[in-house]
């Protein structure tokens, strides 16, 4: 079986600057990924160079077997679609949920634009009562639900995510990262999500990437990860850091 | 209508759930709406933009008198009165109504000028701020070229070159004023062409001529139609500068600068030639300035959470 998502030696260089210095991952269909690391590691980067977003230097990417050039294509777009970490950054300001959902279909050319939109927005648990409203008019919270809904619409079997509630207060987060998981079960999709929050990884994934300067460091079960089963001294400080702060005496 | 009803359909138009894409819109406006009246300035120069309106419109009811035809014999630069309200010229026309035939030409110009140069600029500035580059280098520096010349200067050169009139001048002023416009659809563009509701609608796999239409397009829009709000006094004034050199409309044409221009032989004994022309002139600059200063508090998106 050829991996839904595989990535080898991917190299990004912004400048002179090697933000990913030969990354290598393979993720299986329907499995939930994980990139985790300190700010500045490249998992973004590692994300944004998949979707298209970042330029590859070197290296490959194929999505189900098909090897990616440095131009996406609109089938791409289809298969693959991205959340962002910022929900206030992500939706257009001048435009409703309703504009929003309709753009992806318009681009696509389909012609049942009214019936999913609606079963977009039911999925992702924002009635009818959103459907107009302008994201000003939104709170974090349904923001990224509509991010959800507009990354779903075009039935896309990965889905990247970047850091999707990193911005959101913590019973928020949880809403967030059970939606997704339900969305997950019920679709099939394949996640490859970012965080630096060990602990959703462990909850949202099965295997992770720890990632370090544009390099990986090392790969693991989330299992691994629970019962301490690390071989790197900086996945140890992470794990270390993850814990918070800890009162002495 | 019952202060019942009225109290309903703003509720309708202020709802936090539209029931529909027409009621988001309309609910949009109205709020924008709102914050413009609340401004009574804005207000009062919004009132005499749409003076001038009925004025122009109505001119051939309006005007006791022929703008063009004068009695040469018997009423040549009258003292304001009665009969005449602001006097007559040095061809005896009434020039109460030849400032009211005048507004046409002064609307005439401003409204060719917008249409032409608003949208040159809003084309050149996102297209040169989204592609970035080589695209964005050249379409620059024609940008700067223009913007090296004084206003007035070019648009005389224009007009020496295409020869005097006022669809010429029109033009003239048009290419002399797309370039502010460029420069600030520009600028605005590339704040919001990194942003993630771009690179958003990029994943969706959006053309760039898609994406420039009608996602940065919209967003540049509100600042434009402020900026060209503003620029009309100074779209006036060119006019009325290019008439006043004798480039811009040709007489008999009743335009305000040129009314200017002839009347200032006698400007010290016959004041109201010039005065009532040029009086005409603020009046309309000002309406046109208050106006954009009202939008921009209503419109402006860095302002409240539009």
């Amino acid at each position: 079986m050829t991996a839904a998502l595989s990535v080898d030696r991917l190299e990004v260089v912004f400048d002179r600057f090697r933000a990913l210095k030969g990354v290598s991952l393979e993720v299986e269909s329907g499995e939930s990924f994980g990139l985790v690391g300190e700010s500045g590691s490249g998992k973004s980067t590692l994300l944004r160079a998949i979707a298209g977003l970042a330029p590859a230097a070197s290296g490959t990417i194929a999505v189900n077997g098909k090897q990616l050039g440095a131009r996406r294509d609109k089938a791409f777009y289809r298969e693959v679609q991205m959340v962002f970490q910022d929900p206030y950054g992500s939706l257009h300001p001048r435009q409703t949920v309703d504009r929003l959902l309709q753009e992806p279909l318009a681009i696509h050319g389909f012609a049942d634009g009214e019936k999913r939109i609606q079963r977009a927005l039911d999925e992702v648990g924002l009635g009818t009562g959103f459907r107009f409203r302008y994201s000003h008019q939104l709170s974090g919270g349904q923001r990224q639900r509509v991010a959800i809904a507009r990354a779903l619409i075009l039935e896309p079997s990965i889905l990247l995510l970047d850091e999707p509630t990193s911005a959101l207060d913590a019973s928020v987060q949880a809403e967030v990262l059970n939606l997704l998981e339900e969305i997950r079960r019920r679709r099939k999709l394949t996640f490859l999500m970012v965080s630096h929050d060990l602990a959703i990884i462990t909850h949202m994934c099965e295997r992770l990437m720890v990632m370090q300067n544009g390099e990986a460091v090392e790969h693991l079960t989330a299992g691994d990860l629970v019962e301490r089963r690390v071989t790197k001294d900086y996945t140890r400080n992470l794990l270390r850091a993850s814990e918070g702060f800890v009162r002495t005496a | 209508m019952s202060a019942e009803a009225i109290q309903t359909r703003r509720d309708w138009l202020l709802s936090e759930r539209p029931a529909s894409r027409v009621q988001a819109r309309l609910g949009r406006a109205y709020v924008a709406w709102r914050r413009f009246s609340a401004n009574r300035l804005a207000f009062v120069g919004l009132l005499i933009i749409i003076a001038l309106l009925v004025v122009a419109a109505f001119a051939d009811v309006l005007a006791p008198y022929s703008p063009t035809f004068g009695d040469l014999k018997g009423s040549r630069l009258l003292a304001p009165s009665a009969a005449h309200w602001f006097g007559t010229d040095d061809l005896g026309r009434d020039i109460y109504s030849r400032i009211i035939f005048g507004s046409r030409w002064t609307l005439y110009v401003v409204i060719l000028v917008a249409i032409i140069a608003a949208p040159i600029g809003l084309l050149v500035g996102t297209v040169a701020g989204y592609a970035g580059g080589w695209t964005d280098a050249i379409l620059m520096r024609i940008t700067d070229i223009f913007l090296a010349f004084p206003k007035l200067i070019l648009a005389l050169a224009f007009v020496a070159a295409l020869g005097p009139g006022i669809e010429n001048a029109v033009l003239a002023i048009a290419i002399t004023s797309w370039p502010p416009y460029a420069r600030i659809a520009r600028a605005e563009t590339l704040t919001v062409r990194n942003s993630d509701y771009i690179k958003a609608v990029q994943l969706m796999g959006a053309s760039p001529f898609r994406i420039v239409l009608r996602h940065i397009m919209p967003l540049c829009i509100s600042s434009l139609i402020i900026r060209v709000t503003l620029d009309m006094a100074g779209i006036i004034l060119t006019a009325a500068g290019l008439g006043f050199l004798g480039l811009g409309a040709q007489p008999p044409l009743p335009e305000w600068g040129a009314m200017i221009a002839s009347g200032r032989r006698f400007v010290l004994d016959q004041w109201w030639v010039a005065g009532a022309p040029g009086f005409a002139i603020l009046i309309v600059s000002l309406g046109f300035n208050l106006l954009g200063d009202g939008l921009r508090d209503a419109l402006d998106p860095r302002s409240g959470d539009q």
